[in-house]
């Protein structure tokens, strides 16, 4: 997903010099080829995230669309401020980028499980904050962004994540909600959201779940309309599903707006909504990606 | 009258405003916005590239005041130059609805960037000084720091990365008044010497007293002459400095002069 990602910004860099990739110290071999072909906006910044995040809000106001990038918790919590003060109150043009979503390091250990971000991030005003959901979606959100003027949270998996949609290119906008598996006559519905998206399709295809699947994303924006669209179609309800702590991530945010639509009249039916997601706690044993969705039980 | 004149009348001027600014709303920080009035006084007399009618000229030079909570003395100088209404500053500073924040805010005209979280200035300024050399766009950066403020480690960060990245367009100026929100700095979190930590961080640097108006005025021309080092320019101040009774005082970190306080310092000012 990070290599579909920065390859699609190597392409929208060509066509845009605005964009300028500033890394945290790491990319090995993902963003090599950037850094060979415009070397003149790319930088390396060292292990320094709260200046990192400082220098491309100072890049930005010069006219930049900068891009930090890093691994899950460096360029989010660590800077968490500077994202704060320096780039969504200045709504400046700047792309947070991340990799490594959810257990993706599992075995790194909680350090560098990235299960809290989102949420820290999506309570940030003027923040959009997106999760896309496999390689197709990754590099969908790269174009997204390269002409999106304003702050960005792009959350992405590692490597080798499987294609979750069966189109090649996609287009999104900011809110999307897209569908990826349906059936006719399906009453209930499972929303994932980020690099869980393959595996959530998996299980509902291996073990013949009666269960329509929607990539979430973003989870800041989503799409009101098509939330409700999906609320109604449902009879049965919904489940979400992600890779984040059960507070304030996807599923989180999808409460909150149907509640909201509820409570306006927006919606006339309150629907069952389960949510998967981690059970407020940091995985107390080592493990792969695949190990630690289990064990925490990320499953439908 | 000659040019250091004007600009010391010029620094008395901001220093009345800002105990006034103070002493209307009952408001706090005015200690270091005095130690840093020469500083801004110098600044905004010729050095620094920037006018009301260039305000978002992509060529003009930047200033950013990391030392939010000061911004009494800044404002005053904006609005004694023109890019903010002076009558206007007075009548609704901290007032409910008014933009005129009680830390600076980017909000107002003139103003780059919001401050007030200590340690978030220099590395925007750094990044400003970065895209002047990316974009071939030449500007110069100016960023005001506090002692208290140099404790925060995001300092440390730009100072490591202005200088690897020879930004010699970046000058920042420290306004080491020697005391901190809870006291002497020295006692707190001493960084002394400072100018020698600065240099072995490869900047040039130049450790002057920030209320002599041609030390300072030296001071600029140096960041201007010198080639690929960013400068940092160490001004010993007083915390304080033009109220007698305020210098030094940790109390004028919290509290407004009281009436018979504020006519003094308006005697004092004159």
């Amino acid at each position: 997903m990070r290599t579909s990602f920065i390859n699609q910004l190597l392409e929208e860099a060509q066509k845009n010099e605005r964009i300028f990739l500033i890394i945290g110290d790491l990319g090995y071999h993902v963003v090599e080829l950037f850094a060979e072909q415009l070397p003149e906006r790319f930088l390396n910044a060292g292990i320094a995230e709260q200046n990192m995040a400082g220098v491309a809000t100072g890049l930005a106001m010069t006219g930049y669309n900068v891009y930090i990038y890093s691994i899950g918790n460096f360029p989010t919590l660590r800077c968490l401020e500077q994202i704060r003060n320096d780039i969504a109150y200045h709504k400046a043009n700047v792309k947070i980028v991340s990799v490594g979503a959810g257990y993706a390091y599992g075995s790194l250990g909680a350090t560098h499980q990235a299960t809290e971000e989102i949420g820290s991030l999506r309570v940030i005003p003027n923040m959009i904050v997106a999760t896309p959901g496999d390689p197709v979606e990754a590099r969908a959100i790269s174009t997204f962004s390269a002409s999106y003027d304003g702050p960005m949270y792009i959350r992405l998996g590692k490597a080798g994540e499987k294609v979750a949609h069966t189109e090649e290119k996609l287009t999104v906008l900011a809110g999307d909600i897209l569908p990826v598996s349906m059936k006719e006559g399906t009453k209930k519905a499972v929303l994932a959201c980020g690099n869980i998206l393959a595996a959530a399709k998996e299980q509902i295809q291996s073990q013949k779940l009666p269960y329509d699947l929607y990539s979430v994303p973003f989870v800041k924006p989503i799409n009101k309309e098509q939330l409700k669209t999906i609320v109604e179609r449902y009879p049965e309800g919904l489940i979400t599903i992600e890779e984040h702590q059960k507070s304030c991530g996807m599923g989180s945010a999808v409460v909150e707006l149907i509640s909201d639509m509820y409570a306006t009249g927006e919606l006339t039916v309150y629907p069952q909504i389960r949510r998967v997601a981690i059970p407020d706690e940091f995985a107390s044993v080592v493990g792969t990606q695949m190990y630690l969705r289990e064990y925490e039980g990320l499953k439908l | 009258m000659t040019t250091t004149e004007k600009i010391e009348k010029f620094a008395k001027a901001i220093r009345r405003a800002a105990v006034q600014l103070v002493y209307n709303t009952r408001s706090s920080h005015i200690g270091g916005a005095l130690s840093q009035a020469d500083i801004l006084a110098v600044l905004y007399s010729g050095v620094l590239n920037c006018s009301p009618d260039r305000m978002n000229d992509p060529g003009r030079d930047r200033f950013i005041e990391s030392k939010g909570h000061n911004c009494a003395s800044y404002y005053a100088a904006l609005a004694l130059k023109g890019f903010m209404n002076y009558d206007d500053l007075l009548a609704n500073y901290c007032k409910d609805g008014s933009e005129y924040f009680e830390h600076v805010s980017h909000k107002l005209p003139g103003v780059e960037l919001s401050t007030g979280s200590l340690g978030h200035g220099f590395p925007v300024a750094a990044g400003m000084a970065l895209g002047s050399k990316r974009n071939g766009q030449p500007f110069n950066v100016y960023c005001i720091i506090g002692d208290g403020e140099i404790n925060e480690g995001s300092n440390w960060e730009a100072m490591m990365f202005a200088a690897q990245h020879k930004l010699d367009n970046l000058c920042v100026i420290l306004d080491k008044n020697q005391m901190q929100a809870m006291g002497d700095t020295k006692d707190i979190l001493c960084l002394d010497p400072m100018a020698e930590k600065i240099k072995a961080f490869q900047w040039n640097v130049c450790d002057i007293d920030g209320h002599n108006i041609q030390q300072l005025l030296d001071a600029f021309d140096s960041f201007k002459n010198c080639k690929d080092k960013p400068t940092f320019i160490v001004a010993n101040t007083v915390k304080g400095k033009g109220v007698s009774y305020m210098e030094h005082n940790l109390k004028f970190h919290y509290s407004a002069p009281n009436d018979d306080e504020f006519k003094q310092a308006m005697e004092e000012l004159r």
